[in-house]
């Protein structure tokens, strides 16, 4: 989305300069314009740092030392870099452990998502059978209700479940996987349903005839073709589930000779409700900036796609 | 279908449909279930006793603030956030400097979008953390600490923020800063949203209102406003589902998780109240289901509302 493709390379559409019946030949632009192109700026430009200077001061204010934060909370230049702040908030704060807690439950969560996902997506939208329309309202349903309303017969659920099979009991990844994924499929069904159905036909017709098995279909032939959607789904599935919080402090809780295994965003929680007694102010900022810095990154990086992906489960 | 489907389609579908029925539409059902009874929740007792959860429902105190407050978030959270975005997102399509006294967006405009996506893919509960440190009540926090260097508020007497029980406008103070982070948190992604979709209407309509000699201002509320519609009501849906999920800012953010004094309660925190530190699942149970109904009709009402003939182009 640079300025370069906004006014060359694709159709012209609204934000391109069109011409006038009243042909003029001056190149200025008049001063109304100039006024209202110096508003513009002004306004997104206040914008702008309105976005911008919180995040800048919370991972500047990660590299002062508690006594700056007391005496100088509002300078956005520390006087040294305390790198030890975030040492001590991998170590002492468990930051550490939250991030590789966070990433094997969304290593395991989101692939099996985007699995499952798809394959029930693809038999609703391309097999016809009785409970068809029935299974798929099924998981449009879910897409409405709120989750606090499940959250108590959950718990218990999850509670009954844990002492038949340990590892899908409370405070384990496991059963937190499998939670996140149950929890993920309305959207994902919904969203790679209407993309399976734009797929052409012929194609598997052509694999069907030379003998290809349903299942070979599937993975060889359809899912390559859905990769634009299962792209934007895979990164809507990512944000989501590195976000959720609702769902980890309702499910992994102490467990009796076991800690908690929190996710980053649980372990946050904690760590800023626990401020008032211990007052490490600089591993706070420290570890916000930790959950902060490695999703930007990636979100910079890959903004375009970001952007769309996100954008478009909201336009369909 | 050729032979063997039934079986394929039995197959790719009992793994997704088994996980979904377990953890999500079965305990969806059993809520419905408790919540005509009077379960504690850790105790094997639980008597039927009809609707009285429900009627006790109408009685509650706490419940009837929580409605109120989702109503006020409900109203404001999409109108700030959709405003807001479509002043934004018009800036910086039609913000340009007309170099053919014309029309363009603004020099920098894919710049602005990627900065105001960020408050987007950060975790709410990240969003949460970061304004508590912003909202302090001391010098330490950026708003008082900035207001107070300035002279503007009084250092033995700064703003309490999410602390603030006192009303304005009628509404307690602590649900107008919450409501803050909210719009924060929204405006980039739908003005990313919009911006899209003013880009996506062709050129000659555009033309055309110019050379009926219509100015930008006029264009926006005439002709680009009018072709967003489809775009803002999809918007307000979603804006309305994000102003009844307020929970991880009153969670994170209020004293005593919907406080001070009942202040900032929300369906959910009352629930969680319900269900968790006085033990009474049943009614928390009825509680859950009322938020449920409350969100589909609201849905409904929504769709409703703003459906209306589609413009193809």
């Amino acid at each position: 989305m640079s300025t370069v493709t906004q006014t060359s390379g694709r159709p012209p559409r609204i934000g391109d300069a069109p011409r006038r019946h009243t042909a003029r030949p001056s190149t200025e632009a008049t001063v109304g314009q100039r006024i209202f192109n110096g508003f513009s700026h002004l306004f997104l430009l206040v914008w702008a740092v309105m976005v911008v200077y919180p995040l800048l001061w919370v991972v500047m204010s990660s590299f002062k030392d508690d006594s700056e934060v007391i005496k100088e909370p509002l300078s956005l230049i520390p006087s040294k870099l305390n790198w030890d702040n975030f040492g001590r908030a991998w170590t002492q704060g468990h930051l550490g452990d939250f991030f590789l807690n966070t990433l094997v439950v969304l290593i395991g969560g989101v692939f099996l998502t985007m699995l499952l996902g798809s394959m029930a997506a693809y038999v609703l939208a391309r097999y016809e059978f009785f409970g068809n329309r029935l299974i798929y309202y099924m998981f449009l349903a879910g897409l409405t209700l709120p989750i606090y309303l499940a959250a108590v017969p959950l718990f218990k659920g999850v509670s009954n479940t844990g002492s038949y099979f340990p590892l899908l009991g409370p405070n384990q990844f496991p059963m937190l996987i499998l939670v996140y994924v149950a929890w993920s499929l309305s959207f994902t069904v919904f969203f790679m349903h209407s993309f399976f159905r734009t797929l052409p036909n012929t194609i598997a017709e052509a694999a069907l005839v030379d003998g290809c098995s349903h299942t070979r279909m599937f993975f060889q032939v359809m899912l390559p073709m859905a990769k634009p959607g299962l792209i934007s789904i895979g990164i809507f599935n990512v944000l989501g589930q590195w976000n959720q919080w609702y769902l980890p402090t309702l499910l992994m809780q102490e467990v009796e000779g076991e800690g908690k295994r929190q996710v980053i965003a649980q372990g946050l929680i904690e760590l800023s409700v626990n401020q008032g007694y211990k007052s490490d102010w600089s591993g706070l900022f420290a570890g916000v900036t930790m959950a902060m810095l490695p999703v930007l990154a990636v979100y910079i990086v890959f903004q375009r796609q970001v952007q769309a992906g996100l954008t478009a489960g909201v336009g369909k | 279908m050729r032979h063997g489907s039934k079986r394929f389609v039995a197959g790719f579908l009992v793994l997704p449909v088994g996980l979904y029925l377990f953890y999500v539409v079965w305990p969806f059902a059993q809520a419905a279930g408790y919540s005509l009874t009077n379960w504690g929740g850790f105790s094997d007792t639980q008597e039927f006793v009809g609707l009285d959860n429900y009627v006790r429902l109408f009685k509650d105190e706490l419940i009837r603030k929580a409605f109120w407050h989702s109503v006020f978030f409900l109203v404001t959270v999409p109108l700030f956030t959709i405003v807001l975005a479509l002043f934004l997102a018009f800036l910086l399509n039609v913000g340009g400097r007309g170099n053919r006294a014309g029309v363009r967006g603004v020099r920098g405009s894919g710049m602005y979008k990627i900065i105001f996506f960020f408050p987007q893919v950060l975790s709410l509960v990240v969003i949460a953390v970061m304004w508590q440190q912003i909202y302090r009540t001391d010098g330490q926090g950026l708003i008082n600490g900035v207001l107070i260097k300035i002279g503007l508020v009084d250092a033995d007497n700064p703003i309490a923020f999410t602390a603030d029980p006192e009303p304005f406008l009628g509404v307690p103070a602590v649900l107008w800063w919450l409501l803050v982070i909210a719009v924060w948190g929204g405006t980039g992604f739908y003005m990313v949203l919009f911006s899209a979709a003013m880009q996506s209407i062709p050129k000659d309509i555009f033309e055309a209102a110019l050379l009926d000699g219509a100015s930008r201002v006029h264009t926006f509320f005439r002709v680009t406003l009018p072709l967003l519609r489809d775009t803002v009501s999809v918007a307000w849906v979603y804006l309305g589902f994000i102003a009844l999920d307020m929970y991880a800012l009153v969670y994170i953010m209020t004293p005593s998780q919907g406080g001070p004094n009942h202040t900032s309660e929300i369906f959910a925190s009352v629930l969680n109240f319900n269900a968790f530190n006085k033990g009474q699942f049943g009614y928390a149970c009825a509680i859950g289901v009322a938020l449920a109904i409350f969100a589909i009709l609201l849905a409904a009402l929504q769709l409703r509302i703003t459906r209306r003939d589609r413009i193809e182009f």
